[in-house]
């Protein structure tokens, strides 16, 4: 059984259907790459299943239990965390007591304070400066060590790279290979291809709402993946595009 | 030499409004509500603490110590029932219904205890008339010097709770970015109540500190929402302690303005935060709300960093 | 397709001609009971639709109007005083008081949302010192409108009536004229989402200082024909937080941001405090908690919901959006949403 199984997933902005009809598992350990074109809904089918957007219809299993009604914060207490696009930190806490606020709020488990500085040296310098005064590189560590203090099972992670700089993607993907071995599940939302696909064991493409292509890491080729990201597909004689 | 008398007592006074004033500092700094019942919230909270003395006969003191988790009680089911509604619904919803609430409190206590202006002053023995000769010519009494010492307790108070404690900082999380917060496991309307329930529980101690150096009567709540807000629009940079500042320069204002005329208390210090505001608009061209943003952000802590 | 007129606002605007003939006639068949209460009735029309204008439609609460109020009143008594026809200085009363808006609106207008509400109460508790600082006025002793003597009471009264009512359909009027044009538009625009309006291109200041502006007039005119049924001006009156307290929940209970929910709050206002007002502190607290109870729940009003329930709207002033069925169903929202955006956009360059 799945450790997340959402099933026909709607969700709206205002009038904008986002996410159309969407159903999606995700097993214990496992690394989903999802990925496709700005606009895809990638962001906003995370939030749904994190709790901070609410759907229009659909339910969210997670580890058995109909997560459908609970709010974000409840979702935490279950197990279920993401790294918000943007990264979100509350700028005028320490990058200390941002980590804090997450381990107040949510589950015990292996992951704490000195366990993340572990996987995040570069943050050991940083804990009483204001998160807001940190760079690109440490505010993306922070946000990441920020979910995992919760200990979840599985971690939503939206855009880590947007913003870096190469070097400081590379040394966050350095990081995190710690994560992918023995942590929690992953959801990867990248627009950088090459670098989510070297780390994944699962790929799912977005388009427009609706989920296009959903592949074994290894057996998707990078043409398939490409299509499905445009939406090229295979057009029948004297078919319209709509 | 009046001069130096009026501004010592204006700066006693600026200790009172600088309580009245934490309140709504920190209800709009979490919540981004003005709430424009807060001064009512005071005048049932002195109301309270009243009977109970009424009935009961104890210190106004002891009585406050049994009104508090009344009012912060109070102030929690507020937060779930009405604020958090008002919320969600848009701008202005919390305006009007906080100025029905105020509508209400206001008349229900009119009907309940009638017109009458009453005080506390009588309950608390030589504590309203004792004072201090600094000169021959200035008296510091010793009701003044408690409250202003009584704010800056408790402004230090809600600095250290807002700094050190598990749910000061989670209020200071959730003032930043509630739906972050909440993503990282934190209850943020259970943190809404919390902090609505402490703001509201210090209008109380406002208000019992008010009737004991003035009076009070149903309809004085209005006066206090506004003093409240204008110490914090003229305190509004820096820090929690600008709330201080603000009420200090507002109680000066309106000691000296009271040299002038029996009205020119409240039109000096209205006039004053008028300027104060004026000048803000228009000399740093920024919005009041981020002026006032500045205020609470000392409140809770935060740092400006765009 | 985009509509202005369909067959029921047709229907209504006639009626609503014929309503006002019969109004001004009225006087000819009934007394001066009557008449009385009809302008008192005429006087929270014009706040409530002035209220709404600044809230409903600006976004801008508003929690000092009465300033506006007492000092159109004042104003009344102190031209007056000083000499002119107590029907001039009523007229000429109410248009400086409504000038005071010009210099105050370039301060205000740059507050938003609590600042704003409280600022304004500010301001009135301003203009209530200084009034009771006039040794014409004497504190809160305050001043008779003893001109008004000179004519017969009968003759009084429906010069009274027909003021107010003349007024009332010139308020009515001028807010019917604004929300049909391009302000109208934008400052609907403004209310749903000023930095959005603003991105497209709308003059945000302009339009607000606009409705402030009329807002001030309208509340100074009916201060000043307040006082012309009432005779006798005391600060505490004209000033008191209650007027905010009524527009308040005329505006809310009969529809916040529409054209007829003031008019139906009024009515509405008008009855309860014919059936209860002399109860005096508990009709307050009902109408305290009818207005929080309606801004929680009911937020369009009694008015709004039954526009939104039922799709009706009476006067034209907005736009029918008659949509062309599609695909999948999606777009099923009221003409509403649509309404502000399209009249904007149909308007070559704003």
């Amino acid at each position: 059984m799945s450790l997340l199984a959402a099933e026909q997933l709607d969700a709206r902005h205002g009038l904008l259907k986002a996410v159309r009809n969407v159903d999606l598992c995700v097993a214990e350990g496992e690394i989903l790459a999802l990925v496709g074109a700005n606009g895809a809904g990638k962001t906003t089918l995370l939030r749904t299943i994190a709790g901070a957007h609410r759907l229009t219809s659909g339910r969210i299993i997670f580890d058995g239990k109909d997560v459908t009604a609970l709010r974000a914060h409840e979702r935490v207490a279950l197990g279920i965390a993401l790294v918000p696009e943007g990264r979100r930190l509350f700028a005028g806490l320490t990058v200390e007591e941002n980590l804090r606020v997450a381990a107040d709020a949510g589950r015990a488990g292996r992951w704490t304070i000195d366990a993340l500085l572990d996987v995040f040296p570069m943050l050991k310098a940083r804990l009483k400066t204001p998160a807001g005064l940190l760079s690109g590189g440490e505010q993306q560590a922070t946000s990441i060590s920020r979910a995992m203090m919760t200990n979840p099972r599985l971690l939503l992670l939206d855009e880590i790279s947007l913003g870096l700089a190469p070097l400081a993607i590379d040394n966050l993907y350095r990081s995190l290979t710690a994560l992918f071995s023995s942590g929690p599940a992953l959801v990867l939302v990248e627009q950088n291809l090459n670098r989510v696909l070297g780390v994944a064991t699962r790929v799912c493409c977005m388009l427009e709402g609706r989920i296009v292509l959903e592949r074994d890491a290894k057996l998707a080729t990078r043409q398939q993946i490409t299509d499905a990201y445009f939406g090229l597909r295979q057009q029948a004689p004297g078919e319209m595009r709509p | 030499m009046i001069w130096l008398d009026q501004i010592i007592q204006g700066t006693l006074l600026g200790g009172y409004y600088a309580l009245i004033a934490c309140g709504l500092s920190l209800m709009f700094g979490v919540m981004r509500i003005i709430n424009l019942a807060h001064g009512d919230f005071a005048i049932l909270g002195v109301f309270a603490v009243w009977l109970l003395v009424a009935q009961t006969g104890v210190s106004p003191f002891l009585a406050l110590v049994a009104v508090i988790p009344l009012m912060a009680l109070f102030g929690w089911a507020l937060q779930h029932w009405v604020f958090e509604r008002s919320l969600r619904a848009g701008p202005l919803v919390p305006l009007l219904a906080t100025f029905g609430l105020a509508i209400v409190i206001e008349n229900l206590l009119f009907e309940g205890f009638g017109a009458d202006t009453r005080s506390l002053a009588p309950e608390i023995g030589d504590l309203a008339f004792d004072s201090w000769t600094l000169t021959d010519r200035i008296y510091v009494g010793h009701l003044a010097v408690l409250v202003f010492a009584v704010a800056v307790i408790l402004l230090v108070g809600l600095q250290l709770f807002l700094k050190w404690t598990v749910l000061g900082r989670a209020i200071r999380a959730t003032a930043e970015d509630p739906e972050t917060a909440e993503l990282v496991g934190v209850n943020s309307r259970a943190v809404y109540a919390m902090a609505a329930a402490i703001a509201v529980a210090t209008t109380a101690i406002a208000g019992t500190f008010l009737a004991m150096r003035a009076t009070f009567d149903p309809y004085s709540g209005p006066a206090q929402l506004i003093f409240a807000f204008e110490a914090v629009v003229i305190g509004g940079v820096g820090s929690l302690w600008g709330t201080l500042i603000g009420g200090i320069v507002l109680g000066i204002a309106q000691s000296l303005g009271a040299q002038i005329g029996p009205r020119g208390f409240l039109l000096t210090g209205h006039i004053v935060f008028l300027v104060v505001l004026g000048a803000r608009l228009f000399l740093s061209s920024v919005d009041v709300r981020a002026a006032m943003r500045r205020g609470v952000d000392g409140v809770v802590g935060r740092s400006r960093s765009s | 397709m985009v509509t202005r007129w369909t067959k029921a606002s047709t229907l209504s605007a006639a009626v609503a001609v014929a309503v006002i003939v019969a109004f001004a006639v009225l006087p000819v068949v009934f007394g001066a009971n009557v008449t009385e209460r009809l302008t008192t009735l005429f006087v929270y029309v014009i706040l409530a639709v002035m209220w709404n204008a600044l809230a409903g439609y600006a976004g801008l609460v508003s929690v000092g109007q009465q300033m506006f109020f007492g000092l159109g009143a004042y104003a009344t008594i102190r031209l007056s005083y000083g000499g002119m026809n107590v029907y001039a200085s009523m007229l000429t009363g109410a248009l400086l008081a409504g000038c005071t808006a010009l210099p105050l609106s370039s301060f205000m207008l740059r507050l938003r949302g609590g600042e704003f509400a409280i600022a304004t109460w500010v301001i009135a508790t301003i203009a209530h010192l200084l009034v009771n600082f006039d040794p014409l006025i004497e504190g809160e002793t305050g001043k008779s409108l003893i001109a008004l003597n000179a004519y017969d009471a009968a003759l009084r009264q429906a010069i009274s009536y027909w003021a107010t009512l003349a007024t009332m359909v010139l308020f009515l009027v001028l807010m019917f004229v604004l929300l049909r044009s391009r302000i109208g538009a934008a400052v609907q625009a403004i209310r749903d989402d000023e930095h959005a309006a603003a991105s497209v291109g709308v003059r945000v200041m302009a339009a607000k200082r606009l409705i402030f502006t009329l807002a001030a007039f309208g509340c100074a005119a009916a201060g000043a024909l307040w006082l012309a049924t009432a005779l006798t001006f005391q600060p505490r009156t004209y000033f008191g937080i209650q007027w905010t307290a009524y527009m308040l929940f005329m505006a809310l209970v009969g529809g916040l941001g529409t054209f007829e929910g003031p008019i139906v709050g009024a009515v509405i206002f008008f009855i309860l405090e014919d059936r209860f007002g002399a109860t005096g502190v508990w009709y307050l607290v009902g109408l305290g908690v009818a207005a929080t109870l309606c801004s929680l729940l009911l937020p369009r009003g009694i008015w709004g919901t039954l526009e939104d329930r039922f799709g009706v709207q009476i006067m034209p002033v907005g736009y029918r959006l008659r949509l062309a069925p599609s695909g999948d169903g999606e777009c099923k929202e009221p003409q509403r949403t649509a309404g502000w955006l399209a009249r904007l956009r149909s308007y070559p360059n704003h």
